[in-house]
């Protein structure tokens, strides 16, 4: 059933803008995949061209061994949840899971019987048994998002994609459809695209993650990969909060100002580069020769992180520190920051 | 408990206030322009007398000439809605040079007097016009074998009922098409592309997707173009011919029973044609109230 996808060096412009500039991407059978990326970067537009709602300028999609190219939308069999969920309003739910079966050329078309019994099943599926007869204008944004759902799922398909598929909800209906979705994933087992803007929803969901930028994919792999080796500065500021410090690379070791941070670099880096420390990899210290001294500003709780903001003598924005449970510092202490850990970009 | 659900409200108490005002002037308005001239027409039409009354409505030539007016007008208001939602979905759907243009062309039949109307129409649809002169080769006449009923086109628009159809259909047009646009201009294009992902032709698309959300306002439009038709008078009465019996409408009745200074008889055709529309019109809106609330707002 599940197919795998490839998209091959895809082109696309719009007028004069590139929304994709040679994107491929691999695709496993029954992969959980998300891209990801910032309002522009062309990933709603990667997902349309792999439904065939846009054509490519250049380059191709392959299902399986298929070039899409040559299939017409019906052939494809994408399952596709779109972002407002597209129900159809003057339908209600039995006929909006059921419209694809009926839209079956004749001698595939499954008996009204088939028909009933299938949307019941799937119904059970998205968890929301007995809902037939409702009409979308009766049903809540969670319980439509699971009917478009519902209804991609009912033409068995090939491919299921979903644009923002949790973009219109709650924060706490997000959360349970997230875990929902990804057990379902589990069960069904479809080859899945989604896109979403959100990084913490692709990195807990997704098997991997492509993320884009700018019409071209930055880097692709497991949510522990992009997020522990950020491929590009872009991903490192991307993906959850980062401090940036400008470093000097001198033999294995990174300065800032005349000031050696981050030891142990393998020698091949030389010159001016950008430092990326994350607020958990920034520790206070009593003494270590390769420390930070900084001035304790602003102290603030976000949840179960305590966060303090330190101002660092030749760096504009405050650095932005987690602090472990037993560190207790006081505004306008002084205080010393080892640099755990960091990712070192060569400055362009 | 029992006397929240026996006791009658007049209206849902609201934190917003205005309703006193607006309910008064409105009722006000609407009696001094709508209700008091409707109540004189039947009394008018009621001082004639019920042997009088009868005599008037069950005349042939009252009777033709409603059946004209109306069927017409049901004929008219149905060619509209089909072109109008057509012209609405291309005027929507489709970006071309000229179109604005076409888009306020659509509203002159608002604006055009309806005698000009009228006269165009005739002169152009007449035998000897430009259109009239190409439609006369055209005449036939079929004869449905077994029952011997036939059917067929003389050739000729102007001057027969055909051509109070043509001015019927022409000063209507706008009404489908301005109620129809604004809806189409809604709906959402994603709503397509799911029908053609899960694999429904472009028919079904079009029949099962994009029109039952259009129907209300379609049937508004509808009803509306209708009730304009059934009333129209200065554009027909040029193209018609006004025959009695043949082409002759109501309106146009009503009219020549003034010049006849029989002023109960006018009054019971109007009256006639007052009951008609309204009932007409009433079950238009009550079918579209049905729609509205089954569907809602998505």
């Amino acid at each position: 059933m599940s197919v795998a996808v490839t998209i091959e060096t895809i082109e696309k412009r719009f007028d004069n803008f590139p929304a994709l500039r040679g994107v491929s991407l691999d695709i496993q059978p029954g992969e959980l995949v998300a891209l990801l990326g910032p309002s522009g970067s062309g990933k709603t537009t990667l997902l349309r061209l792999i439904a065939g709602l846009e054509e490519a300028d250049c380059g191709r999609v392959l299902f399986g061994e298929t070039d899409t190219r040559n299939l017409s939308l019906r052939d494809r069999r994408i399952g596709f949840v779109f972002q407002q969920y597209a129900l159809f309003k003057t339908m209600n739910v039995a006929e909006n899971i059921g419209f694809g079966l009926k839209s079956r050329p004749r001698h595939e078309r499954p008996g009204r019987d088939e028909i009933r019994k299938r949307v019941g099943d799937l119904l059970d599926l998205v968890q929301l048994p007995g809902l037939e007869k409702r009409y979308p204008s009766q049903l809540s944004g969670g319980q439509r998002q699971r009917v478009a759902l519902a209804r991609a799922l009912a033409i068995e398909p090939r491919v299921l994609l979903l644009d923002e598929p949790f973009g219109a909800l709650d924060a706490k209906v997000r959360k349970d459809l997230r875990a929902w979705l990804r057990e379902l994933h589990g069960r069904t087992g479809h080859t899945t695209v989604f896109v979403t803007h959100d990084q913490e929803e692709a990195l807990e969901l997704a098997d991997r993650v492509a993320i884009l930028n700018e019409g071209r994919i930055e880097q692709v792999g497991s949510a522990d990969d992009v997020y522990d080796h950020p491929a590009t500065p872009f991903i490192c500021e991307f993906l959850g909060e980062v401090n940036k410090l400008p470093v000097k690379v001198v033999g294995s070791q990174a300065f800032f100002g005349d000031r050696p941070v981050l030891g142990g670099l393998s020698q091949n880096q030389g010159g001016p580069a950008s430092l990326y420390v994350r607020p958990q990899h920034l520790r206070i210290v009593d003494e270590t020769p390769l420390a930070l001294p900084g001035t304790v500003e602003h102290l603030r709780r976000n949840g179960p992180i305590r966060r303090a903001e330190v101002a660092v003598e030749g760096l504009k924005k405050r650095l932005e520190v987690d602090l472990a449970s037993q560190v207790a510092p006081a505004i306008g202490e002084r205080i010393r920051l080892r640099i755990a850990h960091g990712n070192l970009f060569a400055a362009a | 408990m029992t006397a929240a659900t026996t006791t009658f409200r007049w209206r849902e108490p609201s934190i917003l206030p205005g309703f006193g005002l607006a309910l008064g002037i409105t009722v006000t308005a609407l009696s001094l322009i709508v209700l008091i001239p409707l109540a004189a027409l039947f009394l008018k039409a009621a001082s004639a007398g019920p042997a009088d009354i009868w005599a008037v409505a069950t005349s042939p030539r009252t009777l033709a000439a409603l059946k004209l007016s109306f069927s017409a007008a049901l004929f008219a208001a149905l060619v509209n809605a089909v072109f109008g939602l057509i012209l609405a979905w291309v005027l929507v759907r489709y970006d071309f040079p000229g179109r604005r243009l076409i888009d306020a062309a659509v509203d002159l039949p608002f604006a055009l007097p309806t005698a000009v109307a009228g006269i165009s129409l005739a002169a152009i649809y007449a035998p000897n016009g430009w259109v009239g002169s190409l439609l006369a080769p055209l005449a036939f006449k079929l004869t449905i074998p077994f029952t011997g009923l036939s059917f067929g086109f003389d050739g000729k628009v102007a001057y027969t009922p055909l051509g109070v159809m043509v001015a019927l259909i022409f000063i209507g047009l706008p009404f489908v098409v301005r109620t129809v646009q604004p809806v189409l201009e809604e709906l959402q294009s994603d709503v397509e592309e799911a029908a053609a992902l899960l694999g429904a032709s472009r028919a079904r698309t079009i029949f099962r997707v994009i029109l039952p959300p259009v129907l209300p306002a379609l049937m508004t439009g509808f009803v509306l173009a209708f009730a304009r038709a059934v009333g129209e008078y200065g554009s027909v009465i040029f193209i018609a011919g006004n025959v009695p019996m043949v082409s002759e409408i109501a309106p146009l009745l009503i009219v020549i029973r003034l010049e006849q200074f029989d002023y109960a008889g006018a009054a019971v055709v109007a009256t006639m044609m007052l009951l008609i529309s309204f009932t007409l019109i009433l079950a238009g809106n009550l079918i579209q109230a049905r729609a509205r609330r089954r569907f809602g707002d998505v």
